[in-house]
């Protein structure tokens, strides 16, 4: 799949799932660093939390809520681009 | 605070007044017998319910015949929410769970969630939207007929634009729940309806009050046609007098007391944003109930931190999932685009200190960077 040219699609998707807040968030807090500046990285969870506070992550970290997407077992893929 | 405990839930349940205790245990023996019978202690009974009625009517600044008592806050809230009307109901987002499981309850259509802002503001424009459509249809066809909007969130202390909100609602009755303002507050100048609860105001737990508009086109909306303009089965009246005792008192103290809350949540506001860095701080700084901060710390467990608190000896609140029954986060919180994990609500008695205020923000920034470095990071 070549997909990457999009510029929403994320370099690297971290698997959450099963996790309780706020774990899905401490994981993109350790791993932002693993995409570029500009690029995507993404986080697969089903918490509910995480639908209010990976956004709230992205606005108190400067970085950008990209959008919600659904993974092929219906699991909420979040995706944020890393700004700094 | 007198033992080594630092209570900090007061917007759960303030502690009670020292004014309502001496009254509930004189009360207590005096006020047993049923007020409608015709015998003497009736007679006295009668007469302490009516005095407590006389004292909230006085205290709110209302008649004595727009008041009633409820068993608890929460029975104030159903009875006055879905007393009025008969179509549809809107409320804000941030209403509390209360009016959200009496709106459901209701079965009536449609129930409209009114959008706040960032800070929990309802949107007035959301208000006029939402009975808009009932104005532009028949009379008596339209969608929406009672708006319900809080005085103050009992979770992050905004107060709601209710005049803004009554002009909106135009024609729509008003209910507002004022269980986390009634007593600090004075009642708001517009409502068909407002309701509270005692025990938010240093009065007893299971003593609600209602307070019915004569202007109010508002019934009973449970078994019983008589309990309209009446309060329902047995009053409790000892707790009503209690409450009455404690209501009275607080109006009477809360400009000292208000002022003095307001300015150790600023520093609550002002050091934990400075102190504890990846902090959000939910809620505005003015135009807020003056004794209630809420704020979340990115990467920590809002149960974690409750705990480490209860451990340094300092109660308080959480709106994060992991300490809900239901284990969803705060809608309050979520609502209002605030982080949800990691939260924490401190809420102050009449008699914090700014020493219990300093002893639990002295500890917070190495509980949270504790509890970070357990977390990984």
């Amino acid at each position: 799949m070549s997909e990457r040219q999009h510029v929403d699609e994320p370099i690297v998707t971290l698997d959450c799932r099963r996790q309780a807040c706020p774990r899905p968030i401490i994981e993109l807090g350790r791993h932002l660093g693993d995409v570029e500046v500009g690029e995507v990285i993404a986080v697969a969870a089903d918490d509910v939390a995480a639908h209010h506070d990976v956004p709230a992550w992205a606005r108190m970290r400067g970085q950008e809520f990209v959008g919600e997407a659904e993974a092929d077992d219906g699991v909420p893929v979040y995706r944020i681009r890393r700004l700094s | 605070m007198t033992d080594s405990f630092t209570y900090l839930d007061a917007a759960s349940a303030e502690p009670l007044h020292p004014a309502a205790r001496e009254v509930l245990l004189a009360a207590a023996d005096q006020g047993y017998a049923d007020p409608r019978r015709l015998h003497r202690p009736a007679r006295n009974a009668g007469l302490l319910l009516a005095n407590a009625r006389e004292v909230v009517a006085q205290a709110l600044g209302v008649r004595r015949d727009e008041v009633l008592f409820t068993s608890s806050g929460t029975a104030a809230v159903q009875a006055g929410l879905l007393g009025l009307g008969s179509r549809g109901i809107a409320h804000t987002a941030v209403e509390h769970q209360a009016v959200i499981d009496a709106a459901r309850w209701s079965q009536r259509s449609p129930v409209t969630e009114l959008a706040v802002d960032r800070e929990a503001r309802v949107e007035v424009a959301a208000v006029a939207e939402a009975v808009g459509e009932a104005v532009g249809e028949a009379v008596g066809e339209g969608d929406v007929d009672v708006v319900a909007v809080q005085q103050a969130n009992h979770e992050v202390g905004t107060l709601q634009p209710l005049e803004e909100v009554a002009s909106a609602a135009g024609p729509a009755a008003l209910f507002v729940d004022a269980c986390a303002s009634m007593g600090r507050l004075p009642l708001p100048g517009v409502g068909d309806v407002v309701a509270g609860s005692a025990r938010k105001w240093g009065g007893p737990g299971g003593v609600g009050v209602l307070v019915v508009r004569r202007s109010a086109r508002w019934r009973w909306p449970f078994p019983g046609e008589e309990w309209s303009r009446t309060d329902q089965g047995f009053t409790n009246i000892p707790g009503a007098l209690a409450a009455a005792a404690a209501l009275q008192a607080v109006v009477a103290e809360r400009e000292e007391i208000n002022a003095r809350q307001h300015e150790l949540v600023a520093l609550v506001r002002e050091r934990v944003a400075a102190e504890i860095p990846d902090v959000d701080v939910a809620g505005p700084a003015e135009g807020r109930l003056p004794h209630l901060v809420t704020f979340s710390a990115l990467y920590v467990d809002g149960e974690a931190l409750v705990t480490a608190l209860d451990r340094l000896g300092a109660g308080v609140a959480s709106g994060s999932a992991c300490t809900s029954d239901t284990r969803e986060p705060s809608r309050v919180l979520a609502a209002m685009g605030a982080l949800t994990h990691g939260n924490v609500r401190l809420s102050l008695t009449r008699d914090t200190t700014r020493e219990d205020v300093e002893r639990v923000l002295d500890a917070l920034p190495g509980i949270v960077k504790d509890l970070r470095a357990e977390a990984g990071l």
